[in-house]
């Protein structure tokens, strides 16, 4: 009797599918540090990496030639096990989220109940990577990025959870694939639009992306929490970031316009592959997050907290009544 | 030190006010007064008499409020005394009445066995500094200075470089080596010891420890090699070192070695955006020790260039700072503006950002043909640009947020510690030299003087953008009316000097082979000229001894007040205020450390 039972087949190519999704993250989050410096290029006025092959399209291979083959130093004034470990947390941490994304129907790499909670675990597990990384490597610059770090990401986790509340209420489900389904009709953008505000807010937030960078702003702190990082450590810190990036936007597209669904029925939609609409809509808020970066100057440390606590939290709180209560209204055996 | 002096029965000087003033307070005997070819009234006064005659003046109806500079002069070789008093040192005060719109200067002879003269921090605090400065460069002792150190060199150094006994250039000296001893000692003088400066190292009860943080010297913030220790609590600033020094060349002991003439390439890199900005006060004021008055076309080429390089540093300055709040792109395009700048000024200079193309009574070359169609398309560039700046960056809420009421500091601190130019124009008060005090025709064109009133970072980065569209206005009003003539003044001193009859007679040969070979030999005297240079005043202080080289170069540039003022303004903010600070207050290191 061959091995290959069904359940065998079954598992293996499950096992499959996550991997395929692993590095198909992993390689568009790599290659986002070339699309964001060609598109930052663009709106600059410039022209950006156009050098190696191309449209410049080989610079990704260059700089992982140069990141690999780079001296992997290590300070001798830090504490060598969390030093190393912050690079691989702030790695694994997001991309471990990925899991629960379900890019098209069936194609998730674990169909969790409580997907969403599990994407909230992850993301507060990644703030030990910038806490780990700041405290670690006994530098004051290092350390003040880490402190911002650890203060803003736990603030903005805080209504993040909150803002995604609005969604599980209207679904009934912590269920991503769930979620999707919930969306036939009317994406949650249009009935959670202060909740996908909140959302972008915080996931920007969560990731330190500009203009909410201020843990590693490079005109106060220099590189802030990983100032003393080289070579493929650092690599993996930018890497992360990045996979933070493809992260958050893949889950807006999930979460608030419909994942792989097309934005309305239509006969000839029916010919888009689903992964067309997942794949644009998610690279749209991507580039989002990038021209954001060019355009907006940085708020103060304290701003960022401000408007996080001040702002945002009641602005979610508000949301999650509110949404309640009309889905009781609409639907009182709901209670 | 007054008495081989006999006063004239007709008392020189009384003519300017403030004499007079002083001579009824502390009776004509007590100064004595020189004549400078600046017109700016120069009094002698005893030592004894120095601080209560400078803070009589501080407090005079219409008072000196800014102590516009303070240094020193090594006397000991100098020839033509012109009738002041014969001692080995003097050091000047150089005030400023923004009231009266004039100046005073006062000056203390010293003997070298005894150089001491007492502090007056408690009159101008902005003179710790220039004390600090003057003991190191000269080695005279300030008493009751709080922290009298170097400043621009090294703590290690030995010896005061602008005395006339200390050599000037590098041959005179034993080879420069340094081993590893020398250099750990180098590294241990620049460890920060707060205990030094009187900072505490925890709170007050003890509780918590305070961050000493060493910002710079290389620091993406620091606009060059800066450096400011902060002692923080968190991240709120209680108090800060700024430390300068680090660009240091040597500039004014360089002057004392270089003829007139050749002097000039050195000027441009002092602020080193501002390019032939730079040539300017320092061309005038050799032209005044010369006599030369210059035709009117090199007057109007000079002030088109000048504002060439206004509008190419405040560019760079609005990018900078822009991008020091977290905003990236703009810079890139305003570098765009500032390529479409320098290529005119390539064009008609020959060289992009440090052209040393004014000359002592005139310039290099004249405009070469064609000029006017490139200036044209600059100036019809530009304006439709700054606006867009204006929307995209300046208006934008996050800007606004980071710099309205940041580093925050109003006109009476602003005099106090000696700010010129747009950081002080931003806290209301309206002195800009070129209306003020109208020098290379000036008063010829039509131009306004934007001027704000809340004095924080916000208002210095939008007096800026202003400012350049008024030096479009001016560009555009030199490009319509620019005089027809020559561009060097007929006159002996002019250099290189003109040549069209050398071949004719033996005396202009002459005459031309000792000036273009030695250079041109100044008449003895003093002249001092400021100008409104793209960071505020700007001046040089020439003496003259009548010689082919300046025998004293005095350099006030106007960051180096901007850094010492730091400080006063910013403790109590967080460390992104002090960078958005640092980015509005627009500074060179060139600039603070000549």
């Amino acid at each position: 009797m061959s091995i290959f039972t069904p359940e065998v087949i079954a598992i293996i190519w499950a096992v499959a599918k996550a991997l395929i999704v692993l590095f198909g993250v992993v390689i568009c989050a790599a290659f986002l540090s070339f699309v964001e410096r060609r598109l930052l290029a663009l709106w600059q006025d410039r022209y950006g990496p156009n050098r190696a092959g191309p449209f410049g399209l080989l610079q990704l291979p260059a700089d992982m030639i140069k990141m690999f083959f780079k001296e992997d130093w290590t300070p001798p004034f830090v504490d060598k096990l969390t030093f190393w470990l912050a690079p691989a947390i702030a790695m694994s941490g997001l991309l471990l989220s990925f899991a629960i994304v379900p890019v098209i129907p069936g194609w998730v790499a674990a169909d969790l109940d409580i997907g969403l909670l599990f994407f909230f675990a992850m993301a507060g597990l990644a703030v030990y990577a910038v806490m780990f990384g700041g405290w670690s490597s006994n530098n004051k610059y290092a350390l003040l990025g880490g402190v911002r770090a650890t203060a803003q990401t736990v603030s903005y986790e805080v209504f993040m959870g909150l803002s995604l509340m609005g969604v599980v209420v209207i679904t009934g489900s912590f269920n991503m694939t769930d979620i999707v389904n919930a969306q036939k009709g009317c994406w949650f953008v249009f009935p959670q639009f202060l909740g996908f505000l909140t959302f972008a807010t915080a996931g920007i937030a969560v990731t330190h992306r500009s203009p909410f960078d201020a843990p590693e702003a490079e005109q106060d702190l220099a590189a802030g929490y990983h100032t003393e990082y080289s070579g493929l450590k650092w690599g993996m810190f930018f890497v992360g970031e990045y996979i933070g990036v493809v992260l958050i936007s893949s889950l807006i597209t999930v979460l608030f316009f419909g994942g792989w669904l097309p934005p309305f029925e239509w006969s000839v939609f029916d010919y888009v592959p689903a992964f067309f609409w997942f794949a644009t809509k998610t690279a749209f808020f991507i580039m989002m997050f990038i021209l954001i970066r060019a355009a907006l100057p940085r708020p103060r440390y304290d701003q960022i907290m401000d408007f996080g606590w001040r702002i945002c939290l009641p602005v979610t709180l508000v949301n999650l009544v509110a949404t309640a209560a009309v889905v009781l209204l609409l639907n009182p055996s709901a209670a | 030190m007054t008495e081989n002096v006999t006063p004239s029965p007709l008392v020189p000087g009384v003519e300017h006010e403030v004499v007079r003033e002083l001579h009824e307070q502390f009776g004509a005997d007590a100064f004595v007064f020189q004549t400078t070819l600046d017109k700016v009234p120069t009094l002698w006064v005893p030592r004894a008499q120095l601080i209560d005659v400078l803070a009589f003046l501080r407090k005079l109806p219409r008072p000196f409020v800014m102590l516009y500079d303070l240094s020193a002069t090594d006397e000991r070789l100098r020839q033509n005394r012109l009738g002041m008093p014969i001692e080995d040192f003097t050091v000047f005060y150089h005030l400023i009445s923004i009231d009266r719109n004039s100046d005073v200067r006062i000056k203390v002879a010293l003997k070298l066995d005894d150089l001491t003269l007492p502090t007056s921090i408690g009159i101008w605090p902005n003179a710790n500094w220039y004390e600090r400065e003057a003991w190191d460069l000269f080695g005279v002792v300030f008493e009751g200075h709080p922290h009298l150190s170097r400043i621009l060199l090294p703590r290690t150094w030995e010896g005061h470089p602008l005395r006339k006994d200390y050599p000037a250039r590098a041959t005179e000296f034993d080879p420069f080596k340094l081993d590893a001893a020398k250099q750990d000692l180098e590294q241990e003088a620049l460890l920060f010891n707060p205990d030094e400066w009187g900072m505490k190292r925890s709170n007050k009860d003890n509780t918590e420890d305070f961050m000493f943080l060493n910002l710079g010297p290389n620091h993406p913030s620091a606009h060059g090699a800066f450096r400011i220790v902060l002692q923080l609590d968190g991240e709120e600033i209680v108090d800060c070192v700024p430390d300068i020094g680090y660009h240091h060349r040597g500039a004014e002991k360089m002057a004392e070695r270089q003829s007139w003439h050749s002097y000039i390439p050195y000027t441009d890199r002092i602020d080193y955006l501002g390019g032939v900005m730079n040539n300017m006060p320092y061309i005038l004021a050799v032209e005044k020790l010369a006599g030369i008055e210059v035709p009117d076309r090199v007057k109007t080429i000079r002030v088109m260039l000048s504002e060439f390089f206004r509008i190419t540093s405040h560019l760079l300055y609005l990018g900078t700072y822009i991008q020091d709040v977290g905003g990236m792109s703009p810079v890139f395009f305003m570098f765009t503006d500032r390529m479409k700048a320098y290529d005119v000024i390539e064009a008609i200079t020959g060289f992009r950002m440090h052209p040393a193309w004014f000359r002592i009574g005139g310039l290099a070359h004249d405009l070469p043909k064609g000029w006017d169609r490139l200036v044209r398309e600059f100036v019809e560039w530009l304006p439709g640009r700054l606006k867009e700046y204006e929307k995209a960056a300046l208006q934008n809420s996050i800007l606004v947020a980071r710099s309205v009421d940041v580093a925050q500091y109003n006109k009476e601190q602003a005099l106090a510690w000696g700010v010129t130019g747009p950081g002080l124009r931003a806290t209301g008060v309206d002195f800009d030299l070129r209306k003020a005090r109208p020098y290379s025709g000036y008063e010829n064109f039509e131009f306004d003087v934007p001027t704000a009133h809340n004095g924080d970072a916000y208002d210095r980065a939008v007096l800026r953008l202003e400012e350049m569209h008024q030096s479009v206005r001016i560009i555009k009003q030199c490009l319509e009316n620019m005089p027809a003539g020559p561009y060097k003044a007929d006159h002996p001193l002019t250099c290189p000097p003109p040549k069209e009859r050398t071949l004719q007679d033996i005396e202009t040969l002459i005459t031309h082979f000792l000036s273009v070979s030695w250079g041109p030999i100044m008449p003895a005297g003093e002249s001092c000229q400021m100008i409104e240079a793209t960071k505020g005043i700007n001046s040089y202080y020439l003496t003259s001894d009548s010689s082919t080289m300046s025998y004293r170069t005095r350099i006030r540039t106007p960051s180096f007040p901007h850094l010492q003022q730091i400080p006063s303004v910013i403790n109590g903010s967080m460390i992104p205020d002090l960078i958005a600070y640092l980015g509005s207050i627009d500074f060179v290191m060139a600039d603070v450390d000549r």
